[in-house]
């Protein structure tokens, strides 16, 4: 089980209180998808990914970027119970979708500059420290019922 | 990874010319992240007394890696003859795990999106992180 401070859990309560899921998740799938491309082999069927305006202007890619903030809830609403959470999403990712898991990584390093961006000065170093540890037991958990 | 596009030189010369300003800043803070949101990196700075944002060495060490990022800019079309000797002192002297450039570039990135969030559009980000990578990969020139 993961050990988490006071400082992380209220930290993490705050950032996802004052997020947009639906303007946070869209612009951290897409800066995924723009900044490293080989991620867009995951998204075959959603149309025109042919440049960064593209993109950006996809209603699909919107539509997942919300339902990724989402899932990313669940973690927020049951810290202590992120693996178990995760089981089920972590299994479809690696069985249907066959995502290869170094692209969480990806996409947290996005969500993390998305964040930082919206917070500005408000990012600090602690609070960057808490939400990429949030997010790397995230990226652990979903990684976990790969074989 | 991958050569600079014609592109990718002209977003990071204009990027940069509107972060310059705040060089110092910029470098002291991603410095300071780095140490606090990576612990391991701690690991090459054992003589530094304080390895706090506020420390003078670490804002002395900010300062010095901007300005080897202000250079690299500068030498933008030839990164690895241009930083030869970075890549000297940082194989034979300071024997830096490449791993940690990476992590450095990271946290170069955040900074760049805290204070210019704007600026930092996902193009922009996709060329830096692009430019830091070569960057990285001209550092580690000289390893073995």
């Amino acid at each position: 089980m993961v050990a988490w401070t006071e400082f992380e859990r209220a930290t993490i309560q705050d950032i996802f209180s004052k997020i947009d899921y639906d303007v946070v998740g869209p612009a951290a799938l897409s800066r995924c998808l723009v900044v490293y491309p080989w991620t867009q082999r995951y998204f075959g069927n959603f149309g025109n990914l042919y440049n960064a305006a593209a993109i950006m202007g996809n209603p699909l890619v919107a539509k997942h970027g919300t339902t990724i903030l989402n899932g990313l809830e669940r973690a927020v609403k049951d810290m202590d119970n992120i693996k178990t959470t995760y089981a089920e999403l972590s299994v479809l990712h690696s069985e249907k979708l066959h995502v290869d898991p170094d692209n969480f990584k990806l996409l947290s390093d996005c969500l993390t500059i998305v964040v930082a961006a919206q917070f500005g000065k408000a990012f600090t170093a602690e609070v960057q420290a808490a939400f990429q540890k949030f997010l790397a037991v995230v990226v652990s958990s979903l990684g976990r019922q790969y074989h | 990874m991958t050569t600079l596009s014609t592109k990718d030189k002209q977003v990071v010369k204009a990027f940069w010319a509107k972060v310059s300003g705040q060089g110092e800043e910029i470098g002291t803070d991603a410095v300071a992240r780095m140490l606090r949101v990576y612990p391991q990196t701690k690991t090459y700075f054992s003589h530094w007394k304080d390895r706090s944002a506020s420390s003078p060495d670490v804002q002395k060490h900010g300062r010095t890696v901007m300005a080897g990022v202000g250079d690299a800019v500068a030498k933008i079309d030839d990164l690895k003859g241009g930083l030869l000797n970075l890549s000297e002192l940082h194989a034979f002297t300071l024997r830096v795990d490449p791993a940690n450039f990476k992590i450095l570039s990271h946290n170069l990135l955040v900074v760049m999106a805290t204070m210019l969030p704007n600026d930092f559009t996902p193009e922009v980000h996709v060329s830096m992180d692009k430019f830091l990578a070569a960057v990285a990969l001209a550092l580690s020139e000289k390893y073995r």
